[in-house]
Parts: C-alpha cells; structure tokens; sequence
C-alpha cells in the first residue's frame, strides 16, 4: 500500500522533445518530436519538410532530359540510380531498344553506386553507435569509388550520367582498370569492416534485438530495400523484375529474419559483397556498340501512364509519369524508399530508449532530400 | 561462468578491432588518400571530364565555335545561359546572318548537368577544370563567355 502511495506521489509526466531538426544523428534536416516518459520512447512524430524543394513539380516544367539531373538531388547517394529509374521509365515509354553496352554498363555503375552508399553507411552506423573509426574506414574506400565516377561521369556525387537513350558519354578508356582494381582493394578491405565493427560486443549489444519489424509490419508499412529484407521480406527488384542487366547475372538476395538492427546491418554487408561480385561477373565482359541511341530532341511520351521501379541502395524506387503527349509530363510522382522507410519509424522505436533510436535509425539509412523531394 | 566468459569475448573483439586500427597505425603513410589539398596546387590535375564550369574556347586569332543556335539555352534547366544575338552581315557572302554578342553564363546558377555541352552541335562550349569559384560578390559570378572583339571560326557552320 505504502509503495503505491509513494508511486503515485511520484507519477512520471510524459513530455516533448525535439531530436532535428539540426542533429547530427539525423542525417540532415529531419526534425523528430519525441514523446519521452524518463527515457522510454512514448511517440516519433516525423516533422518533414525543411528540404523540400518541390522538385516533382519541377518535372512538370522541365523536358524528360531535365528531369534526369533533378533525380540526382533527391537520393544523392544513389544518385546514378535514379538518373536510370527516370531513363528507364522514359525509354520504355518510348519504346526504345537500348544497346547492350550501355545495360551493362549502367548495371556495373549502379552496383559501385550501392557500394559507395553502404560504405557511406557503414561508416555513418559506427559513429551513430559510438565507433568514429568507421567514418574514416568508410570513406576511404568510398573515395575510389568517387575517383572512378569523377573520371567516367565528371562529378563525384551528382553525375547525371544517364540520359534518355543511353548514356552521356561513352566510358573512360581506364574504367575498366580502375573497377578493377577497386574490387580488388575492396575484396581485402570489406573483412576488416566485419573484424572492426561486426564481431565487436559492444556493437552487438548496441544493436541485437533493437528496433524489431516483424515481416507482416514490413509489408503494411511498404518497406523496401534492406529494411525489408531484414525483415525476411522478398523485396529486390533486381531479383523479382530484372531491368538492364541484372537478368544475366547471379546473385544471391540478402535475406534474414531477425528484423532487428543488427540484421539491417548484415543485409548491408552481404549487399556490398554481391554487389561486388555483379561488378566481376560484368566487369570483363562489357559488350561492344554504341553507347548511346539518338532519340529526337525534343522528346514527346505517347499518351498514358508509365511505370518503372528501380533498387536502389534504399528500396525501391518507382517513378510514375502521366503523358499527354507533350514534351512536358503531365504529372510526375516519385515513390521515394526513404519515406516509407521513415514511416515504421514511430512503430519500431516506441518502448526503446533515446539511443536505441540513434541506432535503429542509423539502419534505416535514412536520406532527407529523398523523402522531402 | 557467462560473467567471465564475457569479459573474455569483449577484450578479445576490442583486441580483433584495435588490430586492425594498429596496423594502420604502424603504416599509416601506405594507402594514404588524403590529398593536401591547398598545399598541392601546383601539381593537382583534375580529370578530362571533371565538370567545374562551362567555358568556350578561342583560338590564337580570338575566335569561337559559337554559332548563336540557342541549343544549349533551351537545354539548360535553370536558365544558366542566356545569349544575347542580333543580325550581322556576313562578309563572305554578304547576306545577313545570326552572330552572338553576348554567351552569358550564370555559374551561381548552374547545377553542372551538362546538358548544354551535350547538346552544342560544334563544341563551342566545353568543361573547364577550374573548380575554385569562392567570391565576395556574387555578382562575380556572371560571366561573358565570348572574349570582347571576338569572331566566328570560319567553317564550323558548315
């Protein structure tokens, strides 16, 4: 009777509190309104759109090869990704037949692409855990993969490499080399990420059993992309609906079950392995031919609604345009993988605590501009 | 017993880890990536393809490849380019035809998309290397690509 009096007397109060919008553990400018009870997660409330740049309604202005440079401002760190999702969507519309070269080359780039973002996570994961070593391990091995786009594609993050019918240019005569010598740095570099980090106790501790999606949540809140699998949900675009040439590689889907961070974790590194290992399969034979197809320069969709979706190192990611035939769409919708990834957010950190949360959100792999727009 | 067990798993992946930043500790200057960046103006080259501004070429005789076809303009999407043309006479055949006055290039507004370099039919324009654009004034920034007096190559139209 005493203790109840006493519990009563001293009845915790639920209150707010504000993670973001300037946070280093956001990621950018995402504002979370917590509702805290002590420690305990109550409530995430995502406050969205510090960075929303309306760029859906710009593709309403531009022409179907201006739209392509707007992609890469949403998901920068799968920025060649997007620029194809858009290109595909367009060329299909079109019906174009694309040459192999450049399937084949879009597909070895889009692979470095996904590696270069899980490096960039990799390294962003430890420092959300507490590691800041990672950050450099992460990052060096990402710079090769910068130099190998600087010198192909001219910039490092925001190529626009792609363009509707192919490619911008054809591929640098030391490409070839390059790639391969990375996936040769990078086959000796990627243990050291699991002896660093992955084996580590405190890290485990961090992450097992933190921040669980159960399969049937993963489904309902349309999560894509590692998270998903994770989760033990089939959801790889590349295996389930091949674009360009993933129908003639192997590759295994990384799938767990445990759908807590932890296993986030490990999708991600057996994705950069099988990424790895699409890069070798392509790498030494890219087909000869032209790079690119001419299409009219002032490019006009047939009346009627097109989809295409790609994988990103996110999810999935689905660009939907409306024609009526004008050089112009109609409408643009862009299904980014960030924002239904955000949305289970509330659901799987309630009852955690503040840095549980870090850490679950650090396995999202959450980036702002693609879920604003 | 799991209490020392424990003790013992943590010290030895905190070991496993503390090698692996050792021995980059001992051969730190292998592999090193850093570039030292103001310190190697001198000898820092960036690659052919780097995009770090639009300029146009001219020869030894002040002349361009600008044809004032407006292509690049319609293709930039941001209204980076604007070209300023009138009618000139043309001394060779002595009808009127379309020449620049100004190929004016905003870089504060540019994303570096390349349209406009893909889209010229005679190379007028190109990428240029330099990327070290930080100015007080922003209106710095606006530039006239064409130099003052300049002329049209001969034979690019055809």
């Amino acid at each position: 009777m005493e203790t109840e009096i006493l519990y009563n007397n001293f009845k915790s109060e639920e209150y707010f509190i504000n993670m973001g919008p300037q946070h280093p553990a956001t990621h950018g400018v995402l504002r979370l309104v917590l509702t805290i009870d002590g420690e305990i997660i109550k409530k995430v409330e995502p406050d969205l759109g510090y960075i929303h740049r309306s760029i859906e309604k710009m593709c309403e202005r531009d022409s179907y090869q201006q739209i392509v440079h707007l992609t890469d401002r949403m998901d920068y760190l799968s920025a060649n990704i997007n620029n194809e999702a858009v290109c595909l969507a367009v060329e299909n519309a079109l019906q174009l037949e694309i040459p192999e070269r450049v399937k084949v080359i879009r597909t070895i780039i889009a692979e470095l692409t996904r590696i270069s973002s899980h490096c960039l996570w990799w390294g962003v994961m430890g420092m959300d855990v507490g590691a800041l070593t990672t950050y450099f391990y992460g990052f060096r091995d990402r710079e090769m993969i910068n130099d190998i786009m600087e010198e192909t594609c001219g910039a490092r993050l925001t190529m626009n490499y792609n363009v509707p019918g192919g490619l911008m240019l054809d591929i640098h005569p030391n490409f070839v080399k390059r790639v391969k010598e990375f996936v040769t740095h990078f086959k000796s570099k990627l243990p050291e990420y699991d002896r660093l980090l992955t084996g580590n106790v405190i890290f485990q501790k961090r992450t097992k059993g933190v921040g669980v999606l159960s399969r049937e949540d993963a489904i309902s809140f349309g999560a894509s992309g590692p998270v998903g699998r994770a989760s033990g949900y089939s959801c790889d675009v590349r295996k389930h609906h091949p674009y360009s040439a993933y129908d003639r590689v192997t590759f295994t889907e990384a799938l767990h079950t445990e759908g807590d961070t932890y296993a986030r974790y490990l999708v991600r590194i057996q994705e950069m392995w099988e990424s790895l290992s699409i890069v070798e399969q392509l790498i030494d034979n890219i087909p000869e031919g032209e790079h690119r197809v001419s299409t009219n320069a002032v490019i006009k969709l047939p009346k009627g609604e097109y989809y295409q979706k790609v994988e990103t190192a996110r999810g999935e990611l689905g660009v939907y345009i409306i024609s009526t035939g004008t050089k112009n769409p109609y409408r643009l919708k862009f299904r980014s993988p960030g924002f239904s990834n955000l949305s289970l957010l509330n659901h799987i950190a309630v009852g955690g605590k503040i840095g549980d949360l870090v850490a679950t959100m650090a396995t999202l792999d959450l980036v702002i501009p693609d879920i604003d727009r | 017993m799991s209490y020392f067990s424990e003790i013992y798993k943590g010290i030895k992946t905190l070991l496993t880890g503390m090698s692996v930043t050792g021995k980059y500790f001992v051969t730190s200057r292998k592999g090193a990536i850093t570039q030292q960046y103001p310190d190697n103006r001198d000898t820092l080259k960036m690659f052919d393809r780097f995009r770090g501004e639009v300029i146009m070429p001219h020869n030894e005789e002040n002349e361009h490849r600008c044809t004032g076809c407006q292509k690049c303009e319609i293709a930039c999407p941001n209204g980076t380019i604007e070209i300023i043309w009138d009618r000139g006479i043309d001394e060779a055949t002595g009808k009127k035809k379309k020449k620049i006055d100004q190929f004016i290039y905003h870089l504060s507004m540019c994303t570096m998309c390349g349209l406009c370099i893909d889209v010229c039919p005679h190379d007028a324009i190109k990428w240029g290397q330099n990327f070290e654009n930080s100015v007080y004034d922003r209106s710095t920034l606006t530039r006239v690509l064409n130099k003052p007096g300049s002329t049209l190559m001969q034979g690019v139209e055809d």
